[in-house]
């Protein structure tokens, strides 16, 4: 196995040293034939493993790599931990990451650093996999931070834009806002389990359960404090409030990625990371708290922003925002594998909408601007077909695999028993609604609204197979992954080895009172308030933007004061702006000119010397080189001495 | 002792040949092949330490002795341990790239400047061997020279400035490590730092010799309050000279902490731990903050150094702390190693990014960050570079630099839990001044028709780049051989630190 599981490992990375050092003479053919044929090897294998752990139930995996130190008796180390929940997650990685090698060779057709986009996306892959095969914190920072380094060079990739370099040096910082905290929940994993093993750390758990952390006379819950540092971490990384100002400005890099990292892969390492530790999120009730509001508030402040967006990615990357939120609220309940399911319908059919926004937007020549659109639906069908596909999914339409890992979530939430749950329900119902109206008014505008003179007058066609061909191939799985494998993610066993939930947290058995096979949910959601909710929202879009088109305006001046708080993504931007950006930056210019400069140097150093050379200056006049000064002064100072030595 | 005295050969062979490439007056390219040539031939030397080198023990190896100045009792008294050796390598290494740098940017007395450099290769070398007080003294004052002048002639505009602030600021901090050797010397008639080791000293005598210490070595690190002529030397300083200064002197000033301050001076260290935590903190965070708003390229790395340089210091002396703290010393050795690798790292980090400015220089005749924007456009192989290097500046796991900063943030963390927060800050405050410097310079549209004329690196500069993006990366990928050297001396350096030396 441990061969298999390097190949899936290392033959990404492979393929981005060929096409980032050699693409120079390997061409943009040869580059992008050498990354999709070794991310096709690992994705294949990935299947394989997929097929062993899932179906043919295969033993979980834990092996070291190479030892990277050791020091002061601490082993760090490079090592596999492969179980169902990471078989499942290196599958997604791999497949959405070859759709998106296929998708892009269409995209970036005209564009320039083919190689290079190539090379990374390909990089970008085997830091994902380095992540989610990590047996341990060490090699999960590295694969944090490398997938961070992926993204501020995709975000940037566009060099020459101004916003483009403004928005990867953002997402970087923004992100390294919350490793910030991350390295210092693993120092806490360190300090008090003497092991970055994430077997070992489990198996200290039990210990430290009761183990505080002196603050003076304060007494903090020591896996309290560990486990909200090392969800600071998961909040730089999955966008949630307040670090999520990154992700909509990370649309600046070309469609695909956005497809791969900024929705169906990178976003959701935070969810993952917290499944993954879920033996110790399950002893700390107070972060779990936390992390349950930050996913509701998310999910629905996001989700409305969602609404008066006009660029076509930064819609579909504000219901990414919300549904990262959904996941994350799911893990608030201890629902880890309802947040695991969504993340993993959400990566097919998040995938899926971008792509087929990036398909739009080839067809446009590369103009994102939805009032520019319109009409679209009879030109490019396939495209319009995976749209409404990944939309109906994201609103949750029953069927859909949305659907099911959606309404896993709401149960879920509905059966935990505490204020912060029932507040987080209302949140997320009302979002549902508000995804549904978002969803589906870009939906129409773009394929159904009235042709703008932009589409009347250019030749808008099909785009070629290479970028419909993954559309096709991700749309199946966004239709039936959810039905067919909501039973065992949710209800069966399937992530058991890997997630641990405490009895009386357990909701999602609660939830299977209610029946567990799909078709049981099926009938209960088409009952259900979710349902209505979403198909509500739908018709409201429809009213608004086909039926009756002139009151959206209407609508946006009379409730201004909404329209301008939400344009403005609810003052985030610019509070970060004034308060950090330029607070650092005066705070520096302060430091540097004045305590810096004049102080130290000016006083002190400079100053030194100056006093130097004022009393030399000064002192010179004594040396006058008159005999008769010296003489003079010889005779004072002996009736002095004389004087002193006499009285 | 019937052995190579490679120790000697290694500080009297670059000396020696330093001598012989000033003789070539008006052969500016022999003197250049010699002086590369000669360096590789040293670096290659150097090597023999790491292979010879036995990592089980703390004693010291390859060591060397004999009478100097026998009235005194000065010897001659070389050797090195798993504290000294790397450092020794690091040296002969980084001045193999120094003098390979400045084969074209050069053009007047090349013959001086290239013995300069080697010289200065000997002299360090016989800093980090020589194991007699006066012999360290010699060579630690001696190396002001050969710098004072590389600086002073071939600096820029306000070099004189600069290079008499850095000898003064230096050898003010000297002065005070010399007064602790003659008074240690005057109790025990011995000038070798392994007696000075062993002695037993009171405390009032410890603090003081402390602080003489502390002085010498903050100055030389730099730590605030006393670093303000760091960034001034490096403005001024010819790119090989910033190479130098930030790679191995700079080292020289934590070399002396774990040679000298903590062995010799435990119960005062444990005393005044806190003093040079303070510093530490305010090095990586205060000094990070000015480097944020820095307009000129190298006084932004030389910023960027101190604050790196915050991390060996504090490294250093998170010991007592987590005793105090936790009641045991796990964790000490982590710092302490921690500290150890920084420096190497930040040697060789520091190196590519002063070499890099030095590119650009080279081209543009300026280090003014608004001169630039948007090299990549024309120098795309280099902007590859230069992202690399900015990573590993930052931290970024894969490169050398994290492997010490981490190590250090995970054993700060076991003395205090706002120690690690502070220094934890450096993962944003690293990152944002130098990705808001490489935003500015390397992308971006090309902003000037002199940008629009850069020629892409040379093959001379493609290859030293390369060099160091190779060692960079794999020792962020692969640590342990540097590790495995230090262990068995950084236990045996805790094992003093924590021994009481009061009589």
């Amino acid at each position: 196995m441990h061969a298999i599981f390097l190949t899936i490992l290392l033959s990404p990375l492979v393929g981005a040293i060929g096409a980032g050092v050699f693409g120079r003479w390997l061409g943009r053919t040869g580059s992008h034939r050498i990354t999709i044929a070794s991310v096709a090897v690992s994705a294949a294998l990935s299947a394989y493993v997929f097929y062993l752990y899932v179906f043919a139930g295969a033993e979980s995996y834990n092996a070291t790599i190479y030892t990277w130190m050791i020091s002061d008796g601490i082993r760090f180390e490079a090592g596999f931990l492969v179980d169902r929940l990471t078989a499942t997650m290196m599958l997604v990685v791999t497949f959405v990451s070859l759709m998106v090698h296929i998708n892009t060779i269409g995209y970036m057709e005209h564009e320039e650093g083919y190689e290079r986009f190539f090379s990374y996306i390909s990089l970008f892959t085997f830091s994902m996999l380095s992540l989610v095969m990590a047996n341990n914190f060490l090699q999960l920072f590295f694969g944090w931070e490398a997938v961070g380094l992926v993204s501020y060079l995709l975000i940037g990739f566009y060099f020459k834009r101004e916003s483009a370099n403004q928005a990867s040096l953002k997402a970087f910082l923004v992100n390294r806002v919350g490793d910030f905290g991350f390295l210092l929940g693993i120092a806490l994993v360190v300090g008090y389990f003497g092991t970055l093993d994430y077997a070992e750390f489990f198996d200290g758990l039990a210990a430290h359960a009761g183990t505080s952390v002196m603050f003076g006379d304060t007494a903090i819950h020591m896996l309290t404090l560990m486990t909200m540092l090392l969800f600071v971490g998961a909040m730089g990384k999955s966008a949630q409030m307040p670090l999520h100002v990154w992700l909509p400005e990370s649309m600046e890099g070309p469609t695909p990625i956005s497809a791969l990292i900024h929705a169906a892969t990178m976003v959701t390492a935070g969810i993952f990371m917290v499944a993954r530790l879920s033996p110790a999120y399950e002893l700390a009730e107070g972060t779990l708290t936390f992390i349950l509001l930050t996913g509701a508030f998310t999910a629905l402040l996001m989700g409305l922003l969602g609404i008066v967006q006009t660029d076509i990615k930064r819609v579909v990357a504000y219901s990414t925002l919300s549904q990262l939120g959904y996941m994350v609220a799911a893990l608030g309940v201890s629902a880890y594998a309802a947040g695991m399911f969504h993340v993993l319908t959400h990566a097919f059919f998040k995938a899926l909408l971008f792509l087929a926004a990036g398909s739009v937007i080839i067809a446009m020549h590369h103009d994102q601007d939805i009032r520019n659109m319109g009409g679209l639906a009879k030109k490019m069908p396939i495209t319009y077909a995976a749209l409404l596909i990944g939309s109906l999914a994201l609103i949750g339409f029953p069927g859909f695999s949305g659907f099911y890992s959606k309404d896993g979530i709401l149960m879920a939430i509905s059966e935990a028993d505490s204020v912060a749950a029932q507040l987080a329900f209302v949140m997320l119902l009302v979002g549902v609604f508000v995804t549904a109206f978002y969803s589906f008014r870009m939906f129409f505008i773009v394929f159904h609204g009235k042709e703008s003179d932009y589409v009347r007058t250019h030749d808008i066609h099909e785009s070629p197979w290479v970028v419909t061909l993954p559309l096709i191939a991700l749309a199946i799985p966004a239709v039936f992954f959810g039905g067919l494998f909501v039973e065992p993610i949710l209800f069966g066993d399937m992530f058991a080895d890997a997630i641990t939930v405490a009895p009386e947290h357990n909701v999602l058995a609660k939830v299977a009172e209610h029946g567990t096979s799909a078709l049981d949910m099926l009938l209960h959601g088409l009952m259900a308030l979710p349902t209505w909710l979403a198909l509500a929202g739908v018709a409201l879009a429809w009213f608004l933007y086909i039926k009756r088109p002139e009151l959206a305006p209407v609508l946006a001046q009379r409730f201004a004061g909404v329209h301008a708080t939400l344009r403005h993504a609810y003052g985030f931007d610019r509070f970060n702006d004034i308060v950090f950006v330029q607070g650092t930056r005066r705070i520096g210019e302060f430091c540097s000119r004045v305590t810096d400069s004049k102080m130290i140097d000016g006083w002190v150093v400079n100053g030194t010397a100056n006093a130097i050379a004022f009393l030399a200056a000064k002192g010179r006049y004594a040396q006058t080189g008159y005999l008769y000064h010296y003489a003079f002064v010889m005779i004072f100072s002996l009736m002095g001495l004389l004087a002193w030595a006499l009285w | 002792m019937t052995q190579f005295p490679l120790l000697s050969a290694l500080i009297w062979l670059p000396i020696l040949s330093g001598l012989l490439v000033l003789m070539m007056r008006h052969q500016p390219n022999l003197a250049k092949q010699f002086a590369l040539w000669s360096s590789v031939l040293v670096f290659i030397l150097s090597l023999g330490l790491y292979t010879g080198f036995d990592n089980t023990t703390a004693q010291m190896q390859f060591v060397e002795q004999a009478s100097w100045i026998s009235a005194f009792n000065i010897q001659y008294f070389l050797g090195v341990d798993g504290l000294s050796m790397p450092l020794i390598i690091l040296t002969t290494f980084t001045t193999v790239l120094a003098v390979w740098s400045a084969f074209d940017c050069i053009k007047e007395r090349v013959e001086q400047y290239m013995a300069a450099f080697l010289m200065m290769n000997g002299i360090m070398i016989g800093v980090f061997s020589a194991l007699d007080a006066i012999l360290f003294y010699v060579f630690w004052e001696v190396l002001l020279i050969p710098m004072f002048l590389v600086i002073g002639q071939w600096g820029g505009q306000r070099r004189v400035y600069a290079t008499i602030k850095f000898f003064l600021y230096t050898f003010f901090g000297s002065v005070f490590m010399l007064i602790a050797f003659l008074y240690m010397y005057s109790q025990i008639g011995s000038f070798s730092l392994l007696d000075f080791q062993a002695m037993p000293l009171g405390f009032t005598a410890q603090i003081l010799i402390f602080l003489a210490f502390l002085i010498a070595f903050a100055v030389k690190i730099p730590m605030f309050p006393v670093h303000t002529w760091l960034p001034d030397a490096h403005v001024e300083a010819p790119t090989a000279g910033s190479v130098v200064l930030a790679a191995i002197m700079l080292k020289m000033g934590g070399y002396g902490f774990v040679r000298f301050s903590l062995p010799m001076t435990p119960d005062a260290a444990n005393e005044l731990d806190w003093l040079v935590i303070s510093l530490s903190i305010i090095a990586i965070v205060y000094i990070s903050v000015i480097a944020m708003v820095q307009k000129d390229m190298k006084k932004l790395v030389a910023y960027s150094s101190i604050a790196h340089m915050g991390f060996v210091t504090l490294g250093m002396f998170l010991l007592y702390g987590i005793l105090r703290n936790t009641g045991e010393v796990q964790g000490a050795i982590l710092g302490l190693e921690g500290a150890m690798i920084q420096m190497i790292s930040h040697g060789l980090i520091s190196a590519a990014m002063f070499l890099a400015i030095g590119v650009m220089y080279d081209r543009m005749h300026t280090r003014d960050i608004s001169a630039y924007g948007g090299v990549v456009n024309t120098m795309p192989v280099f902007a590859v570079f230069v992202l690399l290097f900015a990573m590993a500046n930052a931290g970024l796991p894969g490169t050398s630099g994290f492997v010490g900063e981490f190590m250090v943030i995970l054993a700060a963390f076991k003395s205090n839990f706002w120690i690690a927060l502070a220094a934890a800050t450096t993962l944003i405050l690293g990152a944002a001044y130098t990705l808001w410097m490489v935003k500015r310079v390397i992308f971006g549209d090309v902003v000037n028709h002199h940008v629009a004329e850069l020629s892409d690196l040379n093959r001379r500069e493609f290859a030293i780049m390369s060099i160091l993006a190779v060692v960079v990366v794999a020792l962020g990928f692969y640590p342990a051989p540097v590790m495995d050297i230090m262990h068995a001396s950084v236990a045996h350096l805790v094992e003093q630190a924590m021994t009481s030396k009061l009589p």
